[in-house]
């Protein structure tokens, strides 16, 4: 099910004098079963680039293709791809509202209008896939911890068994052990589920890491589109950007400055050990 | 959705009547309102317009804009008009069922819209001039008195600032929530309003807990930063009336004045005329004008 932006524009405000172009002719391609790591800027536009993929907004031209199909047309049923793309907003807990944890999973599902058994079935799947043990099952999700809440949220979405899973920053306010969890449930989801993953996320080291291709994303416009290690090429662009290298990838830069031959291209600390343990034979 | 709400919004530009104290402009609003509603005759009605129009005119403000805040009252005037027109007793002149045109019905009709344009544009254009924190600041001032009968003042006006300062957090906050519902598949634009009554808790819970969650932060952190409530509290920009503001009360009585003045003999001159001209024409005119 690939999906695909074409000539993607959105403009904020009705206010003549004070109109953004959130997302300005965007068009791009993800094939199934990517990892995408979307990065950019605080207001480069990312959330809403998001927001019009998953047909939450309409966009102003342009439009949006599930299986090459126009979301916006106007015979289209919007409701119909709910179940197709998965979206997990910043902060995701937020949205929490039932009284206990599988209630609240099953709330997707059930707006699918599914059988009861079905329903069932998919919310402890998908409770079972975030690691949410199943005495938890009937506790209030608002007495949960914050990581635990999290990934009840996320469990929320994947009940409705999307095929593309959209996440905005879902490590955003977790500790690093947090961090590690929701980034290897969301890989796990890409290799094993085979689902189609667009994580946005700040952290270069987290995009370098997880993903197969990133988007960057400045001032509306797609800047780049490459895999990891062509993007951390562009250092000069990125920072422009406002965005930087990662840090490994910073680190061999310094050291390449200050007179050790290392190849600069490393953009994850295994890459980086074995290229300076060759360096450090030589 | 939510992104309309346009209740107590502020219009930043720089003009005399931005500049002037809240307590001219809170004053002066609803001794306007009162006016508007002490005489009802087209004359006064005109005074307060051109009034009204001066005041427009100095502040600034587009006319556009404004016009947009009035597009939420439209529904209730369409209806006084309906009602007014339909239902008010008089000579008739066209009829229908339970239904009666009167030329009294539409004489009133056309003063409910006037009056009901008149009083709305004018206490939009104060709360388009004046900052939250100013209105309030105004009205702390005004009711300091009120402290003698241990009326809270400070707190209520720190409340009610509270309260106008978290309406665009909470209408973005309810942005948010509905996009997140929508996406797990809530149908709040659906047609079906069992479907939209459906989808009103998965969004009203996560609210009022967000609600709660910034209302604890927020005492929290005026605790830290020594809060007490209002005694012996100073002020940062302390309100002191200028010469406009000075201008402006007099502007105000002389308005006052006119419209009484204008209110009181134009019923005299109307009855004197309507016993003079009785039968005729032009009576009959008269008699629909007044």
């Amino acid at each position: 099910m690939p999906i695909t932006a074409d000539h993607l524009t959105y403009i904020y405000g009705g206010n003549k004098n004070l109109i953004t172009t959130a997302v300005d002719d965007i068009s791009v391609t993800i094939d199934d079963g990517q990892f995408i790591g979307l990065i950019g800027h605080t207001g480069s536009g990312k959330t809403t680039f998001l927001q019009l993929l998953s047909g939450l907004i309409k966009p102003e031209s342009g439009t949006v293709l599930i299986d090459g199909e126009d979301i916006f047309a106007r015979k289209f049923d919007l409701h119909s791809i709910r179940g197709k793309v998965g979206i997990v907003f910043q902060y995701p807990e937020h949205q929490l509202f039932e009284e206990t944890v599988f209630k609240d999973v099953c709330y997707g599902p059930k707006n699918m209008g599914l059988e009861k058994e079905e329903i069932e079935r998919r919310a402890k799947e998908a409770l079972s896939l975030v690691g949410i043990s199943e005495e938890v099952y009937t506790q209030s999700p608002f007495e949960l911890s914050g990581g635990q809440k999290r990934r009840v949220a996320i469990a929320g979405v994947l009940s409705m068994n999307p095929k593309i899973m959209i996440l905005d920053e879902p490590t955003a306010g977790l500790d690093p052990a947090g961090r590690k969890e929701i980034l290897g449930l969301v890989e796990k989801l890409c290799r094993e589920q085979k689902m189609t993953i667009i994580l946005v996320s700040h952290s270069m080291d987290d995009v370098a890491e997880y993903a197969d291709r990133i988007l960057v994303i400045n001032d509306g416009k797609l800047a780049l589109d490459a895999t990891p290690r062509e993007v951390f090429n562009h250092k000069e662009e990125l920072e422009s950007y406002g965005l930087s290298l990662p840090q490994v990838t910073k680190a061999m830069v310094r050291l390449k400055e200050s007179g050790i031959p290392v190849n600069t291209d490393a953009i994850t600390v295994d890459e980086a050990l074995t290229e300076i343990l060759k360096v450090l034979k030589k | 959705m939510f992104k309309d709400v346009t209740l107590g919004q502020y219009y930043q530009a720089d003009s005399v009547i931005h500049r002037l104290d809240p307590r001219v402009k809170l004053a002066g609003t609803f001794l306007y309102m009162i006016s508007l509603f002490v005489f009802n005759n087209i004359f006064c009605y005109i005074v307060s317009a051109i009034l009204l129009l001066a005041v427009i005119i100095l502040c600034k403000i587009p006319i556009g804009y404004m016009l947009k805040g009035m597009r939420a009252v439209i529904f209730i005037m369409v209806f006084a008009v309906v009602f007014n027109v339909l239902f008010t007793e008089g000579e008739i002149i066209w009829q229908f069922w339970i239904f009666h045109v009167s030329l009294k019905g539409i004489k009133m009709a056309l003063l409910m819209v006037i009056r009901l344009s008149l009083l709305i544009i004018s206490a939009s254009i104060m709360t388009l001039t004046t900052t939250p924190n100013r209105l309030t600041d105004g009205l702390e001032m005004m009711f300091r008195p009120l402290k003698i009968f241990k009326v809270p003042v400070h707190e209520f006006a720190m409340m009610m600032s509270i309260a106008l300062r978290f309406i665009p957090i909470l209408s973005e906050e309810a942005d948010k929530i509905v996009k997140a519902q929508t996406a797990r598949g809530a149908k709040f634009d659906s047609k079906k309003l069992t479907d939209r009554v459906k989808s009103l808790i998965p969004l009203i819970v996560p609210l009022f807990i967000s609600a709660f969650r910034r209302a604890a932060d927020l005492a929290l952190a005026m605790e830290a930063r020594g809060y007490h409530g209002g005694d012996g509290r100073t002020k940062f920009y302390p309100l002191t009336y200028a010469a406009r503001d000075y201008i402006s009360y007099t502007v105000l009585l002389m308005y006052i004045g006119a419209i009484v003045a204008l209110g009181i003999t134009f019923s005299r001159l109307t009855a004197f005329l309507l016993q003079f001209f009785a039968n005729t024409n032009f009576g009959n005119v008269l008699s629909w004008l007044f």
